[in-house]
């Protein structure tokens, strides 16, 4: 059995079900991102890991431990909040040592600890500061802090990075994932920012009303979603019509161009319509190609994005965008050029719901 | 420009002049005999019934209206109670004065709804066997508490919405008990608008006359109705006299005041 | 929530409903009881037949409506220009409407008697003109912080520099500009702090005893000391006027409020 174990959790406000038959099992030391858009479900299950809400139905385990007639108070789990929610009337010394305050630690042990953890949020100079004085990163590293003192056995976040600015957010993250691997702390991380989830992650939840998408690795959730949903949420993606020939030989026509899939396409029939995916940055421009890995279309528009120039072009019914590097010696195509995009077959994606 | 005009002619200037008056003897001169004079006769026990009315009716006011606003805030109410409660605190918060008098006169005096009530159903005499009299210490209490109480929850209730559910609930997965949240986070918070609030609604007491006058006409001996029958007939024998009692009055508002705003700007730096 | 804290909750709230409403209920049981063993409007009709009711019932609605005019005058002009020209200057000018509420009332007209007294520079107590003008100045001091508030919170929420500046550009004077253009667009604000003034002042008893000036409040004291059932129906007269106002107060926020605003 895994360290944290939900089990068949469902949950309802009135009636409204929120989360539908979850179940997932994180092991010991692993850093799980719930993904999806708000009202999804995720921070619902995440708030019923830390207690503040009762499931409906299911049960959770921790190390063993059913935490079913648990408070949130007994269950000694870490959590940090969106809005960092230091308490006002301590500074930053004092709101790191609440929790071993709380458990009745002798002194001199939290004066240990609460340094020990401002080293490592490296933020000793800032020991007599009060929360009103800092900046959100730096509330955000003491809630991290506060979170981790009293040595929990799961630590809860909670779209912990969505207040700060754009920079700030990518330095704390990789400082987050850096003191989890450290201390090798069981980690559940809630957000609803695709890029955050993909690195830092050990495996990845893609939520979507109330139901696990698909749960995998962040290599495997980008490179092979299993629905449509989780292939939209996560990353750009190009999401083609195509209609079937000869579901016997994986024949299918995209517009005019025909195309053999490597990949069984299944239980279709010829006439059928597909989804296929394929990421912008898959593809690239050459001129000439042909084949089962190639589609030619009209430019509809070309985008200065800085490093790279994504264009737009017109394949039968759909819309395929496509990245190129930015370098000095690159033409952009123009609107109204007539281009191939060259791809490898495993590139190009069966999307089944 | 005219407001300034205005304000110095009718606000600051009568003010200063009383002010300078308390430190004036009879012929002009610089004295501090007024104030010394002010530990004479009746005048300590005056200041100091209406010190004790004040604080009594501003604590109480605190208390009682602290429970109502926490029911109102917390949920242990239904939603929709809120914002009528605090329109009708809002009404309620500006009724000092001599109709409010009367309304008290009508309910616990000698004939009152309750005080009727009270003897017809339960054979209960306020006077005889709670020792309680509409025109005594807690009379004057107990009517000023009209106006405190909404006071206070106009005041409170905003506070209580900034303590942020995020506090409670980092509090708890901390490990604490509903109990040492409140101990050692909500009520440290609380604490300056709470105190400032009390500082308020003390000089709200303090500076309240008709409410007095009405109620008890010159009976209890407090420092606005003293005030008042020395402006309209000198009963001090001194005038001098009168301009330090108002002085007086003006420093213990203005120390109760200057308490509530500096520790109401505390408060807000730390909820910013 | 607990089922402790609910119960506690609701208990806080009738103990506080009860604390406003019994005294109201008492007050208004009293004054119907004019006549022995039944209810009746005796006492009503024994106040409305007085005539020194009629004299300082309206000496109090005439001196809060000049009250109201000079608050005006003297507030929205200076909100404005604070706004305008000089918000360095606003937290004095806070400060100053904020006084009254320091200063008790009894303090200030004690100080007006011996500032204005007969033999001063300015002898407003020596004509029953000149002492109506400083009451009435009196009273828009003591409704000056309401009156600043209200008026300073409805200028805030329409963008005064850009008003002025088309107001300007379209050959506007300045007294133009505050009556035609700004005026009219704080008139919700206005209006809640005249409300506010006209409650304060029909009740209002300390500076009109003091000035000796026949006016509502002292009356109703005077009736209070001397007669059985009269004073609780003024006092039910009073309460209603000033419930009234404080209902109007709320109407016109809140109509204020839905209505669209317009840049």
């Amino acid at each position: 059995m895994s360290f944290l174990t939900l089990t068949s959790i469902q949950k309802s406000f009135g009636p409204v079900q929120v989360v539908k038959d979850f179940n997932m099992g994180i092991e010991k030391g692993e850093f799980v991102s719930f993904l999806g858009p708000s009202g999804c479900g995720k921070t619902t299950i995440l708030r019923m890991i830390a207690g503040f809400e009762t499931p409906s139905g299911g049960t959770i385990q921790i190390g063993g431990t059913s935490q079913e007639n648990l408070k949130p108070n007994q269950r000694n789990i870490g959590m940090v909040f969106q809005a960092y929610a230091l308490f006002p009337n301590m500074n930053v010394a004092d709101n790191v040592a609440f929790g071993l305050k709380i458990a009745g630690k002798p002194k001199a042990e939290i004066d240990a600890r609460v340094k020990e953890m401002l080293g490592l949020i490296k933020l000793d100079h800032l020991a007599e500061r009060y929360p009103y004085q800092m900046s959100g990163g730096q509330q955000q590293r003491v809630a991290l802090a506060r979170a981790l003192a009293p040595k929990p056995q799961v630590l809860l976040l909670d779209e912990p990075l969505s207040a700060l600015d754009a920079k700030i957010r990518v330095s704390l993250r990789e400082e987050i994932r850096m003191i989890q691997q450290q201390l090798g702390i069981t980690t559940v991380f809630v957000t609803h920012d695709q890029e955050e989830a993909l690195s830092i992650s050990d495996r990845i939840v893609v939520m979507n009303a109330g139901r696990a998408d698909q749960i995998g690795t962040p290599y495997e959730i980008y490179n092979r979603p299993s629905t449509r949903f989780v292939a939209s949420f996560v990353g750009t993606l190009n999401l083609i019509e195509a209609k079937v020939v000869d579901p016997a030989t994986n024949r299918i026509t995209i517009g005019d161009q025909g195309i053999t899939l490597r990949e069984p396409l299944g239980a279709v029939r010829a006439g059928d319509t597909v989804s296929l995916a394929l990421r912008p940055e898959a593809g690239s421009i050459a001129e000439g190609a042909k084949g089962d890995t190639a589609l030619s279309g009209e430019v509809i528009s070309s985008n200065f994005l800085g490093s790279v120039i994504r264009t737009r072009m017109k394949v039968g019914e759909s819309v395929i965008s496509f990245d190129m590097f930015n370098s000095p010696g690159l033409v952009p195509p123009a609107v109204g050029d007539v281009v191939t995009l060259r791809f490898t077959a495993s590139d190009l994606l069966i999307i089944r719901e | 420009m005219p407001f300034v005009i205005f304000v110095t002619m009718f606000l600051i200037l009568p003010t200063m002049n009383i002010i300078i008056g308390a430190f004036q003897t009879a012929d002009g001169s610089f004295t501090f005999q007024n104030i010394i004079d002010l530990q004479n006769g009746t005048i300590p026990s005056s200041y100091w019934i209406s010190v004790k009315i004040s604080v009594a009716s501003a604590a109480l006011g605190c208390a009682i209206g602290f429970a109502m606003a926490a029911a109102v805030v917390f949920g242990a109410v239904p939603g929709w109670i809120k914002s009528p409660l605090l329109t009708f605190s809002g009404v309620a918060s500006n009724f000092a004065g001599v109709p409010l008098a009367f309304a008290f006169l009508a309910t616990f005096g000698p004939v009152g709804l309750v005080t009727l009530f009270l003897r017809n159903n339960f054979g209960i005499v306020l006077q005889r066997d709670l020792g309680f009299s509409i025109l005594s210490f807690w009379g004057l209490t107990v009517t000023y508490l009209f106006f405190q109480i909404p006071l206070m929850i106009l005041i409170i209730a905003p506070a209580l919405e900034g303590l942020k559910k995020e506090w409670r609930e980092a509090a708890e997965v901390l490990g604490a008990t509903a109990t040492q949240y409140w101990r050692m986070v909500a009520f440290p918070i609380l604490f300056p608008s709470l105190l400032g609030t009390f500082a308020l609604l003390f000089a709200n007491a303090f500076g309240a006359v008709a409410t007095a006058i009405a109620l008890t006409g010159s009976s209890l001996n407090i420092v606005p109705i003293q005030l008042y029958a020395q402006i309209r007939g000198d009963v001090l024998g001194n005038p001098h006299l009168g301009y330090a009692m108002a002085f007086g009055m003006i420093v213990v508002t203005a120390v109760a005041n200057i308490i509530y705003i500096w520790l109401r700007i505390r408060a807000e730096r730390w909820l910013k | 929530m607990s089922i402790w804290a609910r119960i506690a909750g609701w208990a806080a709230l009738i103990f506080g409903l009860l604390y406003f409403f019994v005294p109201l209920g008492g007050l208004f049981e009293f004054s119907l009881k004019a006549r022995r063993g039944v209810y009746s409007l005796d006492a009503y009709a024994s106040v409305f037949a007085d005539p020194q009711f009629q004299q300082t019932f309206g000496y109090s609605v005439i001196m809060a409506l000049v009250t109201i005019v000079i608050g005006i005058l003297i507030v929205v002009p200076t909100a404005y220009w604070v706004r305008l020209k000089m918000p360095w200057a606003r937290p004095y000018v806070e400060f100053l409407t904020l006084m009254p509420l320091v200063i008790p009332a009894i303090v200030i007209v004690f100080g007006y008697i011996r500032l204005y007294n007969t033999s001063s520079w300015l002898p407003l107590t020596g004509s029953v003109m000149g002492t109506n003008i400083l009451l009435a100045f009196g009273y828009t001091i003591l409704a000056l912080p309401y009156m600043y508030r209200a008026v300073d919170t409805g200028l805030r929420t329409i963008d005064v520099a850009t008003l002025t500046e088309a107001a300007q550009s379209l050959g506007a004077g300045w007294a133009t500009i505050l009556g035609r253009v700004i005026l009219p667009n704080v008139i919700p604000a206005v209006l809640s702090g005249a409300f506010l003034t006209f409650a304060i002042v029909i009740g209002e008893f300390t500076l009109a005893a003091l000035l000796d000036r026949p006016a509502f409040g002292p009356y109703l004291q005077r009736v209070g000391a001397n007669k059985a059932y009269e004073p609780f129906a003024l006092s039910v007269i009073a309460f209603a006027i000033t419930w009234g106002c404080l209902a109007l107060i709320q109407l016109v926020s809140r109509f204020s409020k839905t209505a669209p605003r317009k840049a």
